[in-house]
C-alpha cells in the first residue's frame, strides 16, 4: 500500500520534556488509523507533527515522498485537513462560515467561492450529517452539532489527508458512532485518515490500524485486536481486561 | 457583494458628518454662495482639510481596531493594547520636549511616525518568532507602558509650565489648526497602513478556529503578526502624528458594527474604516459645537467620554457571555 506518511528517527519536545520520540513509521493511503493512548501519551503532538504543525528538533517527516516543511503553508493546507481537539470558535458565526473555512486554502486573492467551492461545501455538509444546522449561530448548536459543523469544515478541503485529534471527545455515544462512520467512510474513499481518540471500543471497532502511545513511544502497532492485546491495555492503560476489547455492535437506531 | 447596503448607509453617514463639521460652528454659508472670497478661503482651507483629516484618522482607528480585534479575537482589543498609540505620542512629546517641532511643521508627525515604527519594531521583535497572540499583547502592554513613561518623564523635566502645558494639550488629541499639509503627510501613510491591514482579512476569519486550525489553513502566523504590526504602525503612527493621541474609537466602532456583519472579522474591516471616520468626523463637529469661542473642548476628551459609556456596556456584555 502507498505510503502517505513516513516518519524518520522523529523526535519532537516541549521545551526540555521530549513529547515522542520514534523510529520508523508509515502511514498508508486509504487507512483509517488510530492513536490511543493515556493523556500526556503524545497523541496530539503526533497528530499536530503529521499536520506540520509541531516541527521535529531531529528527523524528517515526509509527506508523499516529500519533507513535510519543503511544501508551501497553503500548499500543504490543501493536502491535508487538520481537526484541532479545542472545537470553541472566538465569534458566534453562522456555521456555514465554519465549513467555508474549509476552502479556503484555494481562494484566489481577490476571488470569491468557486462553483467547485460551493458544490464541495455543500457536499461537506451532507457527508457529515451536517444539514439542517448551517443557518444556524455555532454557538447555539449543542456540543454534538458543533462537531458536525466542524468535521465538515475539514471535509469540505477535500484533501488526501484528514488528522483528527480526539473527534469524539465530549460526544455522547451516538454522536461518537456517527462521527466514526464518516472518518469510516472517508478512509473507504481512499482518504488517509488519521485520528486521536479515547473510546477504545469505537477504535477496536472501526479502526483498520492502532498505534498504541505511552510516553511518547508507540507501544503496540497493529489491527486492533492485535494492538489492544490483554497485556497492552493492562500496562498502558492499566485496564484489567483478560479478554482483550469486545467492539460494540451497537447501531444508530 | 454581500455588505454593499451597509457601505452605502455608513457612507452615507459620513457625508452627513462631513457636512455637519462644515456647517457647525457659525460657518457663513450665504456668503459663501453670494461669492464671498473670505468664505471660499474658509472652505477650502480651514474647513474641507479639517473634515479630511477627520475621516483618515478615524478610519485608520477603526479599520486597525477591528484587525487587531480579529487578530486576538477578543473586542476588547484596539490599537493601545499593541503600544502602537503610545510609541507615536512619545516620538510626538520628543519632538515638543527638545523643541524640534518649532524648526518646520513637519518635524513633529514625522517623529511621530518613526516613534510608531520602532514601537512596532520593538513589539515585533520582544514577541519573536512563533509569538502566539497572548504573548504579542503581553509584548505590546509592556512598550506601551515604556512608550507611557518617556512621555511622563518629559512631562516631568519640562523646563517651564508652557512646554508642559503644549505636551498636554497635544496629547488630549485635536484637529484644530488643520491644513492640507496635514493630509499630505497623513494620506500615502494611512492608505499604505489601510492597504495592508485589509491584506488579512481571511487569516482573521480562518483565525476564528485557533491559532492551531488557521496555520493548519495555511495562514502563516508570524507573516500575518508582521502584517498587522505594520499596518497598524503606519495607519495608526499617522493618524497619531496628525491629530494626537485619539482613543476609544478603535475600540467602539468595531464592537458596534460587529453584529451586522454576523461577527464574520473579514466582513468587519471594510464597515469599521467608514464607521470610524464617520464617528471620528461627528465627535469632532461636536467639540467645535460645544466648546464655542472659550476653552477648547479636545477631541480624545470628547472620544473618550462617548467611548466610556460603551466600553463599560462591553465589559458588562463580556462578562455576561463568559462561560
Amino acid at each position: 500500500m502507498t505510503a502517505r506518511f513516513e516518519l524518520d528517527n522523529v523526535d519532537c519536545r516541549y521545551g526540555a520534556r521530549t513529547a515522542f520520540e520514534m523510529g520508523k513509521l508509515s502511514i498508508a493511503v486509504g487507512e483509517l488509523t488510530a492513536i490511543a493512548g493515556p493523556n500526556g501519551a503524545g497523541k496530539s503532538t503526533l497528530i499536530k507533527t503529521l499536520a506540520g504543525l509541531v516541527t521535529p528538533v531531529h528527523g524528517e517527516v515526509r509527506l508523499d515522498g516529500v519533507a513535510l516543511q519543503r511544501f508551501a503553508d497553503r500548499e500543504r493546507a490543501r493536502r491535508i485537513a487538520y481537526l484541532p481537539a479545542d472545537s470553541r470558535l472566538a465569534w458566534p458565526l453562522i456555521a456555514i462560515r465554519v465549513v467555508e473555512l474549509g476552502r479556503y486554502p484555494f481562494l484566489k486573492p481577490l476571488h470569491g467561492f468557486t462553483e467547485e467551492d460551493g458544490e464541495l461545501i455543500k457536499e461537506a455538509v451532507q457527508r457529515a450529517g451536517a444539514d439542517g444546522l448551517t443557518e444556524r449561530r455555532f454557538d447555539e448548536l449543542s456540543s454534538g452539532e458543533k462537531a458536525r459543523i466542524l468535521l465538515a469544515r475539514a471535509l469540505a478541503t477535500n484533501a488526501g489527508t484528514l488528522l483528527l485529534d480526539e473527534p469524539g471527545a465530549a460526544l455522547d455515544p451516538r454522536h461518537q458512532l456517527a462521527v466514526m462512520k464518516v472518518l469510516k467512510a472517508e478512509a473507504g474513499r481512499g482518504v488517509c485518515t488519521v485520528f486521536a481518540g479515547h473510546s477504545l471500543e469505537l477504535v477496536s471497532r472501526f479502526a483498520d490500524r492502532v498505534l498504541v502511545m505511552d510516553q511518547g513511544r508507540i507501544i503496540a502497532d497493529g489491527p486492533p485486536q492485535e494492538a489492544l492485546s490483554p497485556y497492552v491495555l493492562s500496562d498502558v492503560f492499566g485496564l484489567d481486561a483478560p479478554r482483550g476489547i469486545t467492539p460494540p455492535d451497537w447501531a444508530l437506531a | 457583494m454581500k455588505d454593499t447596503r451597509l457601505l452605502l448607509i455608513l457612507s452615507g453617514g459620513c457625508v452627513l458628518a462631513g457636512l455637519a463639521g462644515l456647517l457647525v460652528d457659525g460657518f457663513p454659508l450665504a456668503a459663501l454662495f453670494a461669492g464671498d472670497e473670505t468664505a471660499h478661503l474658509l472652505l477650502i482651507e480651514l474647513r474641507l482639510p479639517r473634515i479630511a483629516l477627520g475621516f483618515l484618522v478615524g478610519a485608520a482607528l477603526g479599520l486597525s481596531g477591528a484587525a487587531l480585534q480579529g487578530y486576538f479575537r477578543n473586542p476588547l482589543a484596539d490599537p493601545g493594547v499593541v503600544g502602537v498609540s503610545a510609541s507615536a505620542g512619545m516620538g510626538a512629546v520628543a519632538a515638543l520636549y527638545f523643541g524640534f517641532s518649532t524648526l518646520s511643521a513637519l518635524v513633529l508627525p514625522v517623529m511621530a511616525i518613526a516613534g510608531a515604527a520602532s514601537g512596532g519594531s520593538a513589539l515585533l521583535f520582544i514577541a519573536g518568532r512563533g509569538a502566539t497572540a497572548t504573548s504579542l499583547i503581553l509584548s505590546g502592554v509592556a512598550v506601551g507602558a515604556l512608550a507611557n513613561a518617556m512621555v511622563a518623564l518629559a512631562m516631568n523635566f519640562s523646563p517651564n509650565p508652557w512646554a508642559l502645558s503644549e505636551i498636554a494639550y497635544w496629547l488630549m488629541g485635536s484637529l484644530r489648526n488643520t491644513s492640507w499639509t496635514e493630509v499630505q503627510i497623513a494620506l500615502p501613510l494611512i492608505a499604505a497602513g489601510v492597504a495592508i491591514l485589509l491584506t488579512t482579512a481571511r487569516d482573521l476569519d480562518s483565525l476564528s478556529i485557533g491559532e492551531d486550525g488557521a496555520r493548519a489553513l495555511g495562514v502563516n502566523l508570524r507573516d500575518l503578526q508582521i502584517r498587522l504590526i505594520a499596518g497598524t504602525a503606519l495607519a495608526v503612527g499617522a493618524a497619531v502624528a496628525v491629530a494626537g493621541a485619539i482613543g476609544f474609537v478603535g475600540l467602539v466602532v468595531p464592537h458596534l458594527i460587529r453584529p451586522l456583519v454576523q461577527h464574520e472579522p473579514a466582513r468587519l474591516l471594510m464597515p469599521s474604516a467608514l464607521g470610524g471616520g464617520a464617528l471620528l468626523m461627528t465627535a469632532d463637529a461636536a467639540t467645535r459645537l460645544i466648546s464655542g469661542d472659550g476653552v477648547p473642548l479636545y477631541l480624545g476628551v470628547m472620544t473618550a467620554i462617548l467611548g466610556v459609556p460603551f466600553f463599560f456596556h462591553l465589559i458588562r456584555q463580556t462578562g455576561r457571555l463568559a462561560p
